[in-house]
Formats: structure tokens, sequence, C-alpha cells
């Protein structure tokens, strides 16, 4: 530093000449690059043209997918659709919604956090956007119901999934003589059976980044679903009845009975914990089998089949439905699915937004694998398999169809919820005290 | 040959010591690098380390995948437009504050600093927020001076606490000597915190998994290994001499 | 393309151009100054440039972060001290304020001497460039990499099956009937598993400002001891340690920060689950899941002031440091 000081003195214009020259060259190439940003601003036009940002947490198959699923919509409108991919949807869409700049379009991690959303208005009405006429004839009303918050509709669905299923190895479990249980006491009969034959029954796998514990969150809502029925489900979510219930404490019990029981699951305690939900199946078909059942929703085909691509869907590896649990209890199914939301009005999402709800762009997707279609004029048999075709019709034939529960309670709770079940697996005799500090999380959650 | 056979004997355990730190630092990576040429399916199924017993199972894979579809070639440019400007920014501004920090003296430094290195501890999740909300103002989120200037704000407490401590530590005359016969103290001390930011920026990029985490290695790599020249013994110590 | 690429010139040209263009400018300007006002001005002039950057993109974004931190969860009503309470009594909290003191132990202790210890003695080898290089490249890897790499460390595989994490391969190979274990998951092991892979990142930043202190102990003092016939671990302890003592301090202050504000291997490797929570990631949770900006702000309020007797250390260091030259 001393050194410039001494050195400069005699060539002060000079330098200063020099610095003047940078400086303008600076502010002029920062003006420059400015003006191109203005310009590259979307005009609209008659085939509308520009470009809509999409936000979403796809990445691989799922993200090919969707993009394949636009791909028609860009041509025909001449909309660029620009997907950007984050691992961390909540920070990324709290921070640019707080930050006054937010995507066009984003997928949304849950019905609950879309009313969030929708109540602080950050979200745009769908109303005007998509055709309501056809909307309530495509779809069943309790999709529209769940995009909707205080008579607007928010959201709509990308893709849905059928939960509930139990997962095998058909040749094996057939080989080993066992049969498919119909009731919860034939599951626990089979379930002793097999671990009374030196044997693993269950393989669970909860791991699941900052989402761990979702698996058993989905556990205990089939659980509930078809011990106490439809209408205590919903009074759960809702949070009209407690977490200490008896009917709601008993269901977790229940899934504790298979969950915390070494006996019953790979790996033990530590191997539910530990195992990622993705990879959770593949004891399945190792040789002999690690374990002969597996509880997951429809999307885990996909997984079975990256890791194993030779099996043959309905051959080789199947499901049954979730057995029923209360004789008296109507026959119900618990869904799940992928929502979209639009935070910015612009000609391009909106036209996007409305392209989305269409059957011919369900189908797309559809045909590609791994995902079921919230639309109903999407028929049958663009299904690409036996297994997803039949969980397709399960999803349109069931009497009542909840949507996962810990996805519509606020996301305080709904984390609290899969942490809680993970504090269970590892320490069941805490039981009371976890759904204590679950109902406490509720009641300031639901407050406001 | 007997002193020669004592010196190496006496020396094993100093050889033993560090080579063993290099494994424990080095083996960890290695499962990465393997790791990123076997199929998919293996690595979920077997340790790494068995991918060396036949038959052999590698695959290019996993690095096709990672350049072509998720256009690693433009992140990589991203990366440089980004780890470049926001490398030089900080360390020239942070040096004139670190000198006026460790030489002049004048009211409120000791305030002023602490407040400065203070920022340290500011959460940069805190931070976010606000300042996309100004640079949504001017208009300028996404752009490549918005991520330079924010590079630079919060870079910079960091390089003035480093090279603070470097140049106040020189002694007086060293100062004085350099100036006069031309060399510059300064060269020095930016070096480090230069590669310490530098490689900080660039490997914070990509995420994609294995292929990906091993190219967003190597060009930090590279600068590192290059710029070793410079942490060599005797820098500051032939610049006392002199 | 192009005109980034431009822009990028011009801005890695131009703004060392620009910085020493206005040193020149401002001494030029202030010259003109009587002597007393110029010395009364320099060091704000110099100090500038810097002053505005944090200003804008730490110090005001600190600022309405203690104002959000007496409001409720939308920033809207005042709750005074409410998300303090909130801060210092949930069971959650708790968790991550012992874990936080694990971290600033083990993390700051182990970095510190690995680094020295690294620094000594890759002086005395001839490959001393190979082996910091290798010490050093875990500083090259995103948190999110280095998760991946310790998760092939980590990994758990039920006993019998296959494993494919290295330490649970390594001792059920070596010792017999030792039953694998979810390193991460069981609570003896997974605080200090995630501080391991913190440790193993930042080493080589230590042994890097560690390496250049020692090289600048002056060879003289350090030979004329040999002479004096002073044991090499003498020569170490007695000569080079009080020379390296304020660098060590300096990299033991930033760890100790990095300590506090610990967020990313705990988030990407264990997202704070099975008692691994730490205050950056609870606050991390607060801010970006649950949208409450009230209580997030709280604790990096808590956060920050938690930093305070770091300073002042530091500053009472600075303080002798200038008394002694």
């Amino acid at each position: 530093m001393v050194s410039r000081k001494v050195r400069t003195q005699a060539g002060l214009s000079t330098v200063a000449w020099i610095v003047i020259m940078a400086l303008v060259v600076v502010a002029g190439a920062g003006a420059y690059y400015y003006a191109q940003r203005r310009a590259a601003q979307p005009q609209p036009q008659e085939k509308i043209g520009g470009t809509v940002t999409v936000l979403g947490v796809w990445g691989g198959s799922e993200l090919e997918s969707f993009l394949a699923m636009v791909k028609p919509f860009e041509e025909a409108s001449g909309v660029n659709v620009e997907f950007e991919g984050t691992r961390d949807l909540n920070a990324v869409l709290t921070t640019r919604i707080q930050g006054g700049n937010p995507p066009d379009v984003a997928g949304l991690p849950g019905p609950g956090q879309m009313a969030e959303f929708a109540k602080a208005g950050n979200l745009v009405p769908l109303n005007t956007v998509v055709d309501m006429n056809a909307m309530s004839e495509q779809y069943a009303q309790s999709w529209i119901d769940l995009g909707t918050v205080d008579g607007n509709l928010y959201g709509i669905f990308i893709k849905a999934a059928l939960k509930g299923l139990i997962w095998y190895n058909k040749p094996k479990f057939e080989q080993a003589g066992y049969t498919i249980p119909q009731t919860w006491d034939e599951l626990m009969a089979l379930t002793e059976r097999i671990a009374g034959e030196g044997k693993t029954p269950w393989c669970i796998g909860l791991e699941s980044g900052a989402a761990s514990g979702w698996p058993a969150t989905d556990w205990i809502e089939d659980i509930v679903l078809r011990s106490a029925g439809a209408g205590i489900y919903d009074q759960w979510y809702r949070h009209e009845i407690a977490w200490t219930d008896p009917r709601i404490r008993s269901a977790w019990e229940q899934f504790g009975r298979i969950a915390t029981n070494p006996k019953y699951v790979y790996g033990g305690t530590q191997g539910v914990l530990a195992t990622n939900f993705g990879e959770s199946p593949n004891a399945l078909f190792t040789d002999p089998p690690g374990c002969y059942l597996h509880h997951q929703a429809t999307f885990i085909q996909d997984f079975i089949q990256k890791q194993y691509p030779n099996l043959r869907a309905g051959e080789d590896f199947d499901f049954f439905a979730f057995p029923t649990i209360t004789a008296n209890v109507p026959k119900a199914v618990v869904a799940g699915g992928d929502l979209f939301g639009m935070f910015k009005d612009t000609p391009q999402a909106r036209a996007l937004m409305k392209y989305l709800t269409t059957p011919e762009a369900y189908a797309i997707w559809v045909k590609r694998g791994a995902a079921l279609s919230p639309n109903r004029k999407v028929s049958a048999d663009n299904y690409p398999d036996p297994l997803s075709r039949r969980a397709a019709e399960i999803l349109t034939a069931a009497d009542a169809a909840r949507f996962d529960a810990s996805d519509l309670m606020p996301e305080a709770l709904n984390s609290a919820f899969w942490k809680g079940t993970l504090d269970y697996v590892q320490a069941p005799h805490r039981l009371d005290e976890i759904l204590g500090n679950l109902e406490r999380v509720a009641q300031e959650a639901y407050k406001k | 040959m007997m002193a020669q056979a004592l010196r190496v004997l006496r020396r094993t355990p100093l050889h033993a010591v560090v080579i063993g730190m290099c494994l424990i630092w080095l083996i960890p990576a290695i499962g990465l690098l393997v790791s990123s040429f076997r199929p998919p399916r293996l690595v979920a199924a077997t340790g790494w380390w068995t991918a060396f017993i036949p038959p052999l199972q590698f695959t290019l894979d996993n690095y096709r995948q990672v350049l072509g579809a998720y256009n690693m070639g433009r992140s990589f440019m991203n990366s440089l437009f980004i780890s470049l400007p926001a490398t030089v920014i900080p360390i020239m501004v942070a040096a004139y504050a670190a000198y006026a920090f460790a030489w002049m003296r004048f009211p409120g430094r000791e305030i002023l600093f602490t407040i400065v290195v203070g920022s340290l501890v500011i959460p940069l999740q805190m931070t976010l927020i606000p300042v996309l909300r100004l640079f949504t103002s001017l208009d300028l989120v996404g752009t490549y001076p918005a991520i330079w200037m924010a590079h630079t704000g919060y870079g910079l407490p960091f390089a003035i606490y480093l090279l603070r401590n470097f140049i106040g530590a020189l002694p007086k005359d060293l100062l004085e000597a350099a100036a006069i016969d031309g060399a510059d103290p300064l060269t020095v001390a930016p070096m480090t915190v230069t590669v310490s930011n530098l490689v900080n920026s660039l490997g914070q990029n990509w995420q994609l998994l294995t292929a990906a985490a091993f190219i967003s290695m190597s060009v930090p790599l590279v600068v590192f290994f290059t710029l070793q020249r410079y942490f060599v013994r005797g820098i500051l110590a032939g610049a006392v001499k002199g | 393309m192009a005109s980034t690429l431009l822009l990028a010139a011009v801005v890695m040209a131009g703004v060392p151009l620009l910085q020493f263009g206005y040193a020149v400018l401002i001494e030029a300007g202030i010259r003109r100054l009587p002597e007393r006002r110029q010395w009364a001005l320099r060091p704000w002039l110099w100090l500038a440039p810097a002053l505005g950057f944090i200003g804008i993109f730490l110090i005001y974004p600190a600022i309405s972060t203690v104002v959000l931190s007496l409001f409720d969860a939308r920033s809207v009503r005042f709750v005074g001290a409410q998300n303090y309470v909130f801060a210092f009594t949930h069971p959650e909290m708790l968790i991550a304020f012992r874990n936080n003191l694990l971290w600033l132990v083990f993390f700051t202790g182990f970095t510190v001497s690995f680094g020295l210890l690294g620094a000594v003695l890759t002086d005395r080898v001839r490959y001393e460039g190979v082996a910091k290089t290798v010490m050093f490249l875990p500083m090259a890897i995103s948190f999110v990499a280095a998760g991946v790499i310790w998760k092939f460390v980590y990994e758990f595989r039920p006993a019998g099956a296959p494993q494919i994490g290295l330490l649970n391969a390594a001792l059920t190979g070596l010792l017999p009937g030792f039953r694998p274990l979810a390193w991460l998951v069981d609570p003896r092991t997974n605080n200090f598993a995630l501080i391991a892979v913190a440790v193993w990142v930042w080493v080589g930043f230590c042994l890097v400002i560690l390496s250049a202190a020692v090289k600048s102990t002056p060879a003289e003092l350090l030979e004329a001891a040999r002479v004096d016939g002073a044991t090499e671990w003498q020569v170490v302890l007695r000569i080079m340690f009080p020379l390296l003592m304020p660098t060590i301090t300096v990299v033991a202050t930033t760890m100790i920060i990095f300590a506090l504000k610990a967020f990313d291997v705990v988030y990407v490797m264990t997202s704070g689950n099975f008692g691994t929570e730490v205050i950056a990631s609870r606050m991390y949770k607060e801010l970006f899941n649950f949208r409450h900006f009230g209580r997030a702000s709280a604790i990096a309020v808590i956060l920050f002031a938690a930093t305070v007797p770091v300073m002042v250390a530091n500053i009472r260091r600075f303080r002798q440091q200038e008394a002694i030259r």
C-alpha cells in the first residue's frame, strides 16, 4: 500500500485517466447488459410466445416426464417453459415470495401449505384461469375441493398416487405358501407366521432427508382410515379431535406392533430409521428375501424397476390393498398428489395452467409410467402396465377417497408428525409424551 | 550407512503420521470417485471397494448424463462467471479496509471492527429475504452483478478479519522495506484468502451426486495445487531480510 | 452469453483498477486539507467501500432481524419477548444448545489441533505439497457432496447383508461379532459422526493458514535452538508454538464461529432428526418451513449474542498485538 502511495505521486493524472476510463467501461458494460435484459422481457404476441418459469422439486425421470408433458404446449403456444429444480422447495419458495420475486408457477408441498400461501395472498385464484365447467366434469369433486380455499380454486393436481398398498415378491410369496390377507388380523397372523419361520416379514424405510418419517405417517393414516373411518380421519387432520384421542393413539400402537418389533422388521428399528424409503423394497428381491412385505404408494414401482429393470410388473412383483381393520367401516383409500399453484398472473402462466388440467396433458405423463391421473377422462388404456392400471381403477372406484392427512396439516404440524414417528420408532415407551407434544404443536398451528 | 538407517528409522513415525492423515482424508473421496464410475444399481447394492473384484463393471454413464442432461458445461461457465469476480472484488475491497483497521488510528475503530467481525456470525439465511427485496426493487434479480455484489457483501467480513491479522502481524519495518524495494506485501496474504474464497464459491454449486461432485472438485483443486508455491517457506521471512 | 463474458472480463480487470484509482483519488483529494483533518478523514475513506457493502448485505438485514424477533409469525403483531421465551424453553432448542456446545468443543478442538499437527509435520517432509493438497481437498467440495461422500462411509445395512458403508464393512470384517451400527441414527454416535464430517472438511483450511504461519517463523531462531541442543519437540513447543499463538487464535476464533453456525452437514445428513438438531438448523426450519419469522429471528439474535465473548477476546488480543509492536 505504502509503495503505491509513494509510486503514484508523480503520475497522478495518468492514473486518474485510467480510473475514469475504467469507470466508463464498467458503467457502459453494465448499462448495455441491463438494457439487454430489459429488451428480453416478453412481448405479448398472437401466438403468445414469451416464457413461463416453473419451480419444482423434480429431477431425473420425473422431470423428463414433466418436460414431455409440456412439450406440445410449448409447440402450440410458442411459450418457453423454464423449469427450475430445487431440492429445498420450501426455502426457495419462501425466499422468493418474501423477496417479492416469486416464480410464475410452482409445485406446492401439499394442500396444507397451499392454504397457507392462499390465505397470505401469495397465490392467484384460478377460477377465471381454468375452465371450471370442464373441471367439475372431468375431476372427482374431492380433487377440486382439495385445491380450493374459501371458495376459490388455487391448486391443480399434476399427478396422483394411490397410497396404502402392500407390495410383495410374487414368486417367493407363493412359493412359501402365503396367502393374501383380507383383514388386519390375518395380516398380523401372516406377520407372526413369517417371523415364526425364522424369516423377516416387513421392510420399512423411513429415511427421506428433511422429510424423514413420512412413510410412517402414511401407515398411521391408513390405519386411522380403516379402523376409525373417514369421519374421524377428517376430524383428526382438521384438529377437531386431539392427538391424544384413544382412536389416534391406538393407530400409532398398531403401527408400532410391527415397526418397533425387531423380529418383524428387516434390520430392526435401526434398519427402519436408517434405510432410505426408495431403497427399502430392494430387500424383497434378494435371495433369500430379506423381507416379504412392503407398505408404500404406487410410485415405489418406479424405484423397484430402476433397481431391478428385469422384473415384470404383476408377475415378479405385485401389490394388494391394505386390509380392512374394523369390519363395518366403509372401504376408503388414501391418495396423494403433486399440486401446482400460480404465483404470478401472466398470460403465459394462465395458458400453462389451463393446459395442465386437460386430459391430453395427463395422458402423456401417465403413459410414461409411475403416475396416476386425477382427471377421470384419461382412459385406462394409457397406463403402461397392469399394476398402474389396477391402481387407477381402485382410485376411481373407491367409496371414499381421502388425501394424505399429513399433507393437509399446517407445515409445522406436518413436520412434527414426521419427526414424532421417528421418535416413536426409536423409543416406543415415549408415545404419550410424543402425542402430547403433537397436540401442543397442533393447538398453536391451528390458532393462527 | 548406520547413521542413515537410524535417521530413516527415527523419521518413520513422522512419515507414518503424515501418510496416515492423508489416507484418512483421501479414502472417503476415493469412495466417491470409484462410485462415480459404477452403475447406480451396484452402488446401492455393494461397497465401492468390491468394484475391483472381477468381473469389473465400470461405466461412464454417470458422467455422460451429468454432462449432457444437466448442462454441466453451461453450469461450469456460470460458476466461473460467478466465482471469479466474486473472489476478486471482496479481496480488493477488504484489503483497503483491513489496512485501515491495522495501521490507522481513529475514534470508533474497535467498535467498528467488532461490528465487522461480528457480522461473520449473522446467519446468511436471515439476510436472503431483505437482500432479495432490494434486488427486486432494482430489477437486478438473477443477474450476474447482483450475485457478485451479494458474494462481496457476504465474503467481506471474513476477508477483512483474515487480512487484518496478516497485515497487523507484519512488523512495521517490513512494510517500509517492502515499500522501498517495490515488493507489495499484500500480495502474499490475499493469496491464502483467495484460495479459500475461490474454493468455496466454486465448490458450492452443483449437487448431482457422484459424478457431478467429482467434476466440481477438479477446478478448485487445480487452482489450489497451482498456487501451492505461494505457501512455501520463506516468502515473508525473505522479505524481512531483503 | 457473449455480453456476459465481456462484462465478466471488464469487471475482473475494472474493479481492481477502480479500487486502486479510488485510493489514488481520495489521497489526491484529502491532500488539499490540513494535515490533521487528513488523518481524521483518511481511515473513513479507506473503509467506505467495505462498510457500504457490509451495511447493505449484513448490518441492515441484521437490524431488521432484531426488530422482527419482537413480532409474531407474520411480523404484524408486537409480542415482546415471547419468541425468546420459546427459544430458551422449547425442548428441541434445548437439544440444539447442547449439541452446539458439543460442536464448539469437539469441532474447534479437532480442526485446530489436526490443522496444527498437519502444518508442523508436513513442513518436515518432501512430499509436503501433495500432503497438503490431499488434506485441503475436502474444502473444494460442497457440503451436499461431502454428505454423499460420508453416506458411503456411514451407510448401514442390516447384519448379514453385505455392508456398503466403509465403516461398518471394516468393523464387521475386523471385529468378529460386531453388529453394524446406524451411525447417524444411534444417539450415542450421531452427533460425533456429524462433527467428524465437518472436521474432515475444515482441517484443510486451518492447515493452510497455520502452515503459512509456520513458514514465517524465522529459520535462524529454530536453528539456533537446535544448535544449543534442544530436541525437536522442544523446538516446536517452546519456540514455534508461542510464535504461532496469534495465528492459532485467529483460526480458533473462525472455527468457533463456524461451530456456532454449524448447519450444512447437519441439514444434509440428518436434518436435525434423532437428537442432532443445532441452533442454525432449527432457525432454518422456523424461517423456511414454518415461516415463523419472529422465532427464526429470535434464534438468529441468540446465535449472534453467543459470539460476543469471542469478539471481546479478539479485541483484547488486537490491543496486545498493537502494544508490542
